[in-house]
């Protein structure tokens, strides 16, 4: 049986089309980008070489700011949710009653737009009269009443915060899978040989999870590097650029008119994603071997 | 023993409410919000109404766009996740079934897009090349191929697990290629099918980047833009915006209530076997 003739590739034609020219063709395209100063202003595009990459990493400091947010940003969420969802994937598999419904509740705000989450907390975290400082001021707690979005020390956290919330569910329902597949049997004859809580936790839960951890480090990885909505919707970068990641500064480069300088500064999110998942995935990979 | 088993028991549920209530309370504050004047909406509580306001949501359909909006993102939500639907079955049927080089090479090539983040200002560029910037066309053709690496991810694995010697037996009886993939591949694809095109309507009727860039005339706008452009207008409002807030949400809900078995098993496939 000749399988070129029963599955032509070319079957795959329509995908491979609009990946190429959807995805692929600006992916290469902003690439030549970066090298041009390319802008609103001239309808010329001279290739300039690597000084956008200059301006970015050595001449103006804000862009390293960004840099440093995305991952400071990428790092705290992607520890919070696999911590948090890890956490609400035993309590919910521990014999809790309406686990099911818990789940539900918990997955929902994943469903949601970050655009309406955004604007939810935008309005709970208002620094007058939002729910979480009211509340705070009526229990008497005025002191830890913040400017939540509004200030250099809380504009982050809140962000992350709200993000965090929003996704641990997802990496819940992961964990609840993950967990839901490892045998019964090995937990019976821990008990047995009188393991406890812990003991198991550490040596039969996280090993046996391995695989779905590296799944939502990767996942929450790519997601962080990316993020552009929780930021936008939340901050719009500021105070000042505080809470700016490496997508809000391209779309503030590209509403400017500055389109090379944009097209660098995706390029560098470009090559770091790259890097950053091809180690995770070796990293973890090599831990689920032992 | 028995005594400490049960305070164990409650201590777990009694916490596992707490935190349902941790993502519960922020909508129940917008949902009450929602039906309050405007004075009492002003300092956001988490108290009923004084008496239940329904006018808030009649003012947010007419000044928000809501109609059109609406229209415009149930057009590029359904038909993108229709077409990718079609063309996703296609490509991981004959992907994962040609074990050539060149399948093989196809496949990852095309998953990829994964993790590679969309390069906007350059996309526009390409876009506009094709006469598709502020095109229903284009966004549709834009969201398909978005949707690409992770369905053909989920389509993949299902149809790698489908015994290869149904594929021989229809062979025998006369099937070509063609019709082997319509009388027999599609039919039993049809949950991960169904799966795709959720989680595909999802993420586009959540889409913000995409129409930020692409799209500059209201008409055109889908429910994410037209919810923040009413929250520029009417951020001082909350009653208003809490009721823009739940009518641009209930749609979403809706959908995950009824394809909630779909979503979770999408989104889960793959991870626990890794």
């Amino acid at each position: 049986m000749n399988a070129n003739k029963i599955y032509p590739w070319y079957f795959s034609s329509g995908a491979i089309v609009l990946y190429l020219l959807f995805i692929v063709a600006p992916a290469l395209l902003g690439i030549y980008y970066s090298f041009t100063d390319w802008n609103s202003y001239s309808s010329e595009k001279n290739f300039i070489g690597l000084e956008h990459f200059r301006t970015i990493l050595a001449g103006d400091p804000t862009y390293l700011l960004f840099i440093k947010n995305t991952v400071l940003f990428t790092l705290v969420t992607s520890i919070a949710k696999t911590v948090l969802g890890l956490f609400l994937a035993l309590l919910l598999v521990s014999g809790v009653k309406a686990a099911n419904l818990h789940r539900m509740i918990i997955f929902s705000p994943q469903v949601l737009s970050f655009l309406i989450v955004g604007l939810v907390f935008k309005s709970l975290l208002d620094p007058n009269n939002g729910f979480v400082n009211v509340t705070l001021r009526s229990m008497g707690l005025d002191v830890l009443a913040q400017n939540w979005l509004g200030s250099l020390t809380w504009a982050m956290p809140s962000i992350m915060a709200v993000d965090t919330w929003k996704g641990m569910g997802y990496i819940m329902v992961l964990f609840i899978a993950g967990l839901l597949a490892i045998p019964r049997d090995y937990y019976e004859a821990a008990s047995i040989d009188g393991a406890g809580f812990g003991q198991k936790l550490f040596r039969i839960t996280i090993p046996m999870l391995m695989p779905t951890i590296t799944i939502a480090t990767v996942l929450n990885i790519t997601y962080g590097l990316r993020v552009f909505d929780a930021v936008y919707v939340l901050t719009n970068g500021g105070p000042g650029n505080a809470t700016d990641v490496i997508n809000t500064a391209v779309y503030s480069s590209f509403a400017k008119g500055y389109w090379g300088l944009g097209s660098a500064l995706s390029t560098i999110l470009f090559v770091i994603m790259a890097v950053i998942s091809f180690f995770i995935i070796r990293l973890m990979n090599r831990k689920v071997e032992y | 023993m028995r005594l400490r088993k049960r305070l164990a028991s409650i201590g777990l549920n009694a916490l596992a409410w707490l935190l349902s209530l941790v993502v519960l309370i922020p909508f129940v504050v917008i949902v009450l919000n929602s039906f309050k004047s405007d004075a009492e909406a002003k300092v956001l509580k988490l108290t009923l109404p004084e008496k239940f306001i329904f006018e808030n949501y009649k003012i947010v359909y007419e000044q928000g766009h809501l109609g059109g909006s609406f229209f415009n993102s149930l057009l590029h939500s359904g038909v993108s996740s229709l077409l990718l639907v079609f063309v996703v079955a296609f490509s991981a049927f004959t992907l994962s079934r040609n074990h050539s080089k060149l399948s093989k090479f196809l496949y990852f090539f095309l998953i990829l897009g994964i993790t590679l983040p969309l390069n906007y200002i350059p996309l526009m560029e390409v876009m506009k090349s094709m006469g598709m910037i502020n095109s229903h066309v284009g966004m549709i053709l834009l969201y398909t191929a978005m949707g690409i690496p992770i369905s053909l991810f989920i389509t993949y694995a299902f149809v790698s697990n489908i015994p290869k010697e149904l594929d021989e037996a229809a062979i025998m009886d006369g099937c070509n290629g063609v019709k082997l993939f319509l009388r027999i591949i599609v039919p039993l694809l049809t949950s991960v099918l169904v799966t795709v095109f959720v989680l595909n309507f999802l993420s586009v009727w959540n889409e913000f980047t995409a129409p930020l860039y692409m799209l500059n005339t209201v008409e055109m706008w889908p429910m994410t833009l037209a919810v923040y452009n009413f929250f520029g207008q009417f951020s001082a409002q909350w009653n208003l915006v809490s009721a823009d807030i739940v009518l641009t949400s209930l749609p979403v809900l809706i959908v995950f209530l009824i394809g909630q078995k779909y979503i979770v098993g999408g989104l889960t496939s793959g991870a626990v076997k890794g």
